[in-house]
């Protein structure tokens, strides 16, 4: 007791940047220690192994009619395939990118031009997109119409009217055959 | 008073209460308690709202007993519910319209909050928790309707959690982190389900600084003036607590309702479709105690602010205190403010019209207009009205307001058969 009253004593006298120290680093490895043991709580929300294992689809696309659309599953999302006319690759084309909200070149957007490969899901929210079926609503550019907050895409998937900020995705893929493609 | 009623009370109480006085403190805080003798209905709203937290916590315990939470099985857990567990039906018809009963009460609450400046000095803080309160709910509510795993849960798990995506470079990541996975799936269904059981205490330990922070001052009454001694009061029991149980047989009444005769009125018969990753129902509307938000989200053709505006119109909320410069706390007696109030409440079910509706042509326009007047109303108006507006002389004492508008209407109703005595 009389030690610890001397050591104070002493404290004051010579070091108050030495009990600064000792508070300031002991707070400091305190806080790192916090920080690591929330980390695995953090981080395992994050995909799991099985989740992450990165999933490839291969696409036969022979069966495909011109101006026919294919819709298959690629990593649970729906990646909409496009055997594009050749009216709709000239209006893709046509555009003035310049005027696009996220100016992109229809072709830069595609591996061959009457192949459209993209992620069917809306850039805004999330939902996907009408267009697939025939007899759904494509909107006025004869390409995408999302249903749920009415953001319009053209026939090269770019956003043209609605609150969506970005072009439909375009899935890393490759042509493996001449008519099929793997997807991821 | 208290003192003598505890000691005449059992030993054994006296005795617990010695250790733990918990006796007393509910008999001094629901008993005795001090509460304006000029309380309108509106002031049920808040005890029923506290009530029905409690009817969500057991209907969902039970619930919880049988429902499944996998993407796989969830949705025939629940249609297992609905057709063969005994009762089952019932109970989740009771949680399902119970969410929407909740929210109606809340609701109602708030706009008495509104209409009365409860939210005025010193119970700045109880608006403030009551705020935090509403956006627990939502959050609960919104984690509770994925649940079924039906078309309506799916896509609204993933609308609503892509409104993290807008923000700028880690948005997408946010996403991912939120779904544990690259679209909503098992692990979004898991987790949800383990905060759908775990936000509901938390609301009800928030209730909790809600009621203390309300007892500090007590309620505020119609005529928005500081009660100023015993005359201008009622004990809470039995004047109060018999007028809220009044409240709750009305209140159990609708809610019987809907549970009874229309239990999915207020529902989307599209949450009775399993949930299709590849297929997004044509027409996605949230559940009608949103719709303002959404319509909000809706009507900014810009993501990033549409996501700004839909979160900062609930975050208006805790500002109100500070945004209204009057002082004076009751409408009754804000020539202005007094109908503005209703501005709003006619733009919120604006909102909620724009929000059901698809977003074309008029609805757009609507919508627009309806946002703006929302900000407009609690940035711009509230202030300036504060400060411009005359407000009407307030009465001296609740009790002399009381007792004179009582003598008005026993002399006008002299010759009327009806009258109160």
């Amino acid at each position: 007791m009389a030690d610890l009253a001397q050591q104070d004593v002493s404290g004051a006298h010579t070091g108050e940047t030495r009990r600064d120290f000792l508070i300031l680093t002991a707070t400091a490895i305190g806080a790192v220690g916090v920080a690591a043991t929330i980390w695995p709580f953090i981080a395992s929300l994050n995909p799991a192994r099985d989740t992450l294992a990165l999933a490839t689809t291969e696409v036969d696309l022979a069966p495909v009619q011109l101006g026919q659309r294919l819709t298959v599953a690629w990593r649970g999302k729906p990646v909409f395939i496009d055997h594009r006319t050749p009216q709709e690759i000239k209006a893709a084309e046509d555009v003035n990118i310049s005027d696009l909200r996220d100016p992109q070149a229809d072709s830069a957007r595609v591996k061959k031009p009457e192949w459209l490969v993209i992620v069917g899901v809306c850039t805004h929210l999330g939902c996907i997109p009408l267009g697939q079926k025939t007899g759904d609503d494509r909107g006025p550019y004869g390409g995408w119409f999302c249903p749920c907050h009415g953001s319009i895409y053209d026939t090269s998937g770019r956003i043209r009217q609605g609150p969506a900020p970005a072009n439909l995705v375009v899935p890393p893929y490759e042509f493996t055959a001449d008519t099929t493609i793997k997807i991821g | 008073m208290a003192q003598t009623r505890l000691s005449a009370t059992s030993r054994v109480i006296r005795w617990i209460d010695f250790r733990l006085p918990f006796v007393g403190m509910l008999q001094r805080e629901l008993y005795d308690y001090p509460t304006p003798r000029n309380l309108s209905y509106w002031w049920n709203f808040g005890s029923l709202s506290g009530i029905m937290l409690v009817v969500m916590i057991v209907t969902g315990v039970f619930l919880a007993m049988q429902y499944t939470p996998h993407a796989d099985l969830a949705f025939d857990s629940v249609e297992r519910i609905m057709r063969d567990v005994n009762w089952g039906w019932m109970m989740r018809y009771a949680h399902m319209n119970g969410a929407s009963m909740f929210f109606a009460l809340v609701y109602i609450h708030l706009f008495r909050g509104l209409y009365y400046g409860s939210y005025k000095q010193p119970r700045e803080l109880l608006w403030i928790l009551g705020v935090i309160i509403l956006i627990l709910m939502i959050m609960t509510a919104f984690m509770g309707y994925v649940l079924p795993w039906g078309q309506m849960s799916y896509w609204a798990a993933t609308v609503i959690t892509n409104l993290f995506s807008a923000i700028p470079l880690i948005g997408q990541n946010i996403v991912t982190f939120l779904w544990g996975g690259f679209t909503v799936g098992n692990p979004t269904l898991n987790r949800f389900y383990a905060l759908h059981y775990l936000l509901p205490f938390v609301i009800l330990a928030v209730v909790f600084l809600h009621l203390v922070a309300l007892h500090r001052f007590g309620s505020n009454n119609p005529l928005g003036i500081d009660k100023r001694g015993p005359q201008d009061t009622l004990p809470f029991h039995p004047y109060f607590t018999i007028k809220d149980l009044f409240g709750l047989a009305v209140f159990l009444l609708i809610y019987s309702f809907f549970i009874f005769y229309a239990p999915n009125f207020l529902g989307s018969s599209d949450n009775y479709i399993p949930a299709n990753p590849m297929r997004t129902p044509n027409h996605i509307v949230t559940e009608w105690y949103l719709l303002p938000y959404y319509a909000i989200l809706r009507s900014v053709p810009n993501k990033l602010l549409g996501v700004i505006l839909a979160f900062g119109s609930i975050f208006l909320m805790f500002i109100v205190p500070w945004l209204d410069t009057s002082p004076v706390r009751s409408a009754r007696f804000r020539p202005v403010y007094k109908w503005v109030f209703w501005l709003l409440v006619i733009d919120v079910i604006a909102l909620g019209w724009v929000g059901a509706n698809p977003p074309e042509g008029l609805v757009v326009t609507v919508g627009q207009i309806a946002t703006l007047y929302y900000f407009v109303h609690f940035l711009i108006l509230f202030p300036v009205i504060g400060k411009l507006e005359r407000p009407r002389p307030l009465p001296a004492s609740i009790a002399a307001a009381v007792l004179q508008g009582g003598r008005a209407t026993a002399l006008g109703a002299a010759g009327a058969p009806l009258a109160e005595p």
